[in-house]
């Protein structure tokens, strides 16, 4: 099953090498990794999907509060929560092709931002099955580059994955 | 420049003034190990270091440096000396090959939890990255095996890191922590203000202190209605100085206890509840008694595979209580029905008020009377019989032999292969800390040096090392630390010409196909001791084992090498091959099977 795990940790260099580590060392899956620092300059929040069964799952999570670095971790999958992540995708737009991806990217309520007279970069924010399911809806061969953040995700709610 | 402070002005002046002190990176190094109250340090020079060993050099009155003759050396010695001391070991050494010759001894520390701190210097912070002379990213390298590591970049950040350093090294489940120190930061022409911290929080590491009250209460509830329980120990009960706690509960209950290699010694072997060591060289009343329990009390042990065999056959009956202070062992092997996170004594002092409570029965319980008729007729098959007539002299023998001569008071310090085994099984530790052996890493070479550390731990203490021959050349060089500290270790050389646990499985599960296991061109060991200057003895027959281990024990002064030769094809049982289940295993030859399934 696929896990959302979002964690505080120490903005320190090396604490991602930690991180990445681990997953490498004890043979875990990690399907997408995203970290930038927070308010708080000396925390960085990081969001970490992977998948396993729920045993294993749980000593993905033993693991990571064992480490130094991480300060705070939640699963949000456990509870109701909000996933966006970022996709610019580098489409060849030329002839007939133009107009259509200009209605695809309305109806995805996507972006254009950077045009060529061959070229459109397209900027799409969502789930990560959103963006799966625009690519799978560009016509074949249009693709030429495809860059994706990795979800990022916050619980509902009031309560605060903070310090 | 200012004023280097005078040698007595430090540690020996408590309370500490408000003025703090002027002191350079080097110097807060020596300082912050002297204010952790570190009296020795294993270590080894080099460029990246030189500042350190002059601020050291200086403080010599202080704090004593242990010249070894090899960085891995270095970080076992430390390691032994933590082991028998339950002190932090502390090591220094230098950048690029001394941190990399100290890793296997850091990794060593890191699978059997021993708390070290390991300083290690690096190039100067301008050329870290650039391929200087000596350098490796040592942070890098130990990674995957400390608890914890630290690369200190400004010198202001030093003596926090230190302080941080030991905290997380003996905290918690222990484990060793790196620091590595570039040498510009130790330079002793900058001097900053120092103050140490003895207090020290982190926010990101709150070890357990306290187990759940709830859980102990299920956890005692779930014994007591056991008809067939046994307690399984390993080493973190000796880690966390819970063997007096531990004695106490089993004795109290009446239930019989098995214990890991790690866990020897917590509870007296001698005693007729300590059913054996289980596992795959385990006793077989240990091993059936695992298999066939009702409730399992695991306490301070990780559920290895070299303990459960394969995973399916482990202790199928069995309600599996497991008190741990770090909460990734639990059911991380094997899944746990009442986990309880704390450190082992607490809880164990917990269960102990709550056993008080509730009282005992003054007779054994029927069923518990049963499961002790069963566990002894188990015993009666003397799983670890050997031939005793044997006109060479068997491993087993000249461990029980060793066994007699020291009255079974002795720090034992092991290296890894047959003879490690041969020692756990045949030489009954009644303390803890005396059996000191690399039993999750699995470290050949680690137990000379590992007695370097033990001996200056207890200088008056008798201290072993029980080696094979192809184990004891590994770190054979620290033959010559124990010639210039003088150190009356004692070597008890298991002498059969072969890595016998590889030759073992070679016979066993490679149709004695002996490839590369055999270790030609053998050194004279008495030649070689004396060439250090030590006292070397040879001995060939059973009838002049116990003489010359008299002699030896009895030069009390001196460094003794006794080259034991002995039946090279002796083989280690009982035997649960890797992979088979708790109740599948091989016995004794001289028995009738050979094999119950």
């Amino acid at each position: 099953m696929r896990h959302i795990l979002s964690m505080l940790v120490e903005n320190e260099s090396g604490a991602l090498s930690r991180i990445a580590g681990l997953f490498s060392a004890r043979g875990y899956n990690i399907e997408s990794l995203t970290v930038a620092p927070t308010d708080d300059p000396s925390l960085s929040r990081m969001t970490l999907v992977t998948s396993g069964n729920d045993d294993i799952v749980e000593q993905i999570k033993k693991q990571l509060n064992k480490l130094i670095d991480v300060v705070k971790l939640l699963d949000l999958s456990e509870g109701p929560h909000i996933e966006r992540e970022l996709m610019m995708i580098k489409l060849r737009a030329q002839g007939t092709n133009r107009e259509e991806l200009k209605r695809l990217t309305d109806i995805f309520r996507a972006k254009i931002i950077d045009v060529t007279e061959a070229s459109y970069v397209v900027e799409l924010t969502g789930t990560s099955s959103k963006l799966d399911a625009f690519m799978q809806a560009v016509p074949e061969g249009l693709i030429t580059e495809v860059v994706r953040s990795g979800p990022s995700g916050i619980g509902r709610g009031e309560k605060a994955l903070s310090l | 420049m200012q004023q280097r402070p005078a040698p007595d002005s430090s540690s020996e002046q408590a309370p500490p003034s408000d003025q703090p002190l002027e002191l350079s990176g080097a110097e807060i190094v020596i300082q912050s190990l002297i204010d952790q109250g570190v009296e020795t340090v294993f270590g080894y020079p080099g460029g990246a270091v030189l500042h350190i060993y002059d601020a050291l050099f200086q403080r010599s009155d202080q704090i004593q440096h242990i010249l070894v003759r090899h960085e891995q050396g270095a970080t076992h010695a430390a390691d032994g000396y933590a082991r028998a001391s339950g002190r932090c070991g502390v090591c220094l050494v230098t950048s690029g090959p001394g941190a990399t010759n100290a890793v296997t001894g850091i990794a060593t520390a890191y699978m059997d939890s021993i708390p070290l701190v390991v300083i290690t210097g690096q190039v100067p912070t301008p050329v870290i990255g650039s391929d200087a002379f000596q350098e490796v990213d040592t942070v890098g390298i130990t990674r995957p095996c400390v608890k914890h590591n630290f690369l200190v970049k400004r010198r202001e950040d030093l003596a926090a890191t230190i302080a941080k350093a030991f905290y997380i090294a003996q905290s918690g489940r222990p484990g060793p922590v790196v620091v590595d120190v570039p040498k510009d930061v130790t330079d002793p022409g900058i001097k900053i203000p120092y103050q140490f911290q003895p207090e020290l929080k982190l926010r990101s590491y709150q070890p357990a202190r306290k187990g759940h009250l709830g859980q102990i209460r299920k956890a005692l509830e779930a014994m007591q209605a056991a008809e067939r329980p046994v307690f399984y120990t390993g080493g973190g009960v000796i880690l966390g100085n819970a063997a007096a706690a531990l004695t106490e509960l089993v004795q109290a209950l009446g239930y019989p206890i098995t214990s890991t290699l790690m866990g020897l010694g917590a509870y007296p072997m001698s005693d007729a509840q300590f059913i054996g060591m289980l596992g795959m060289h385990g006793t077989y009343e240990a091993n059936m008694a695992m298999h066939e329990t009702d409730c399992l009390i695991a306490v301070g042990a990780r559920f290895d595979d070299r303990v459960t065999g394969k995973i399916e056959h482990f202790c199928p009956h069995a309600t599996i209580i497991h008190i741990d202070v770090d909460p990734s062992s639990i059911s991380k092997n094997v899944r746990v029905d009442i986990p309880i996170v704390g450190p082992v004594e607490t809880v164990l002092a917990d269960l102990l008020g709550l056993l008080r409570e509730t009282g005992t029965p003054a007779d054994r319980p029927p069923a518990l009377k049963a499961w002790w008729e069963q566990i002894d007729a188990w015993r009666k098959l003397d799983c670890m019989g050997y031939d005793r007539a044997s006109e060479l002299i068997k491993p087993q023998f000249a461990v029980e032999t060793l066994h007699r001569v020291t009255k079974g008071d002795l720090y034992l310090t092991s290296d890894v292969g047959q003879h490690q085994m041969f020692a756990a099984q045949f030489y009954p530790f009644d303390k803890p800390r005396r059996w000191i052996n690399s039993g999750g890493l699995g470290t050949m070479g680690f137990g000379l040096p590992a007695a370097v550390g033990v001996q200056l731990a207890y200088p008056d203490a008798q201290v072993a090392c029980i080696s094979g021959e192809a184990s004891i050349l590994m770190c054979i060089q620290e033959l010559a630390t124990c010639k210039q500290y003088a150190l009356p270790i004692k070597v008890i050389l298991l002498n059969n010409g072969y890595m016998g646990m590889v030759r073992q499985w070679q016979e066993f599960f490679y149709e004695s196909r002996y490839a590369h296991s055999y270790v030609d061109a053998l050194p004279d060991f008495v030649a070689l001791a004396e060439s250090f200057g030590h006292v070397g003895l040879r001995v060939e027959k059973p009838g002049e084992l116990e003489a010359a281990m008299q002699e030896a024990f009895a030069m009390r002064d001196r460094f003794v090498f006794l080259d034991v030769v002995v039946d090279p094809t002796e083989n280690v049982y009982p035997m649960i091959a890797a992979g088979k289940g708790q109740h599948e295993m091989h016995l004794p030859p001289t028995m009738s099977q050979r094999e119950l399934a």
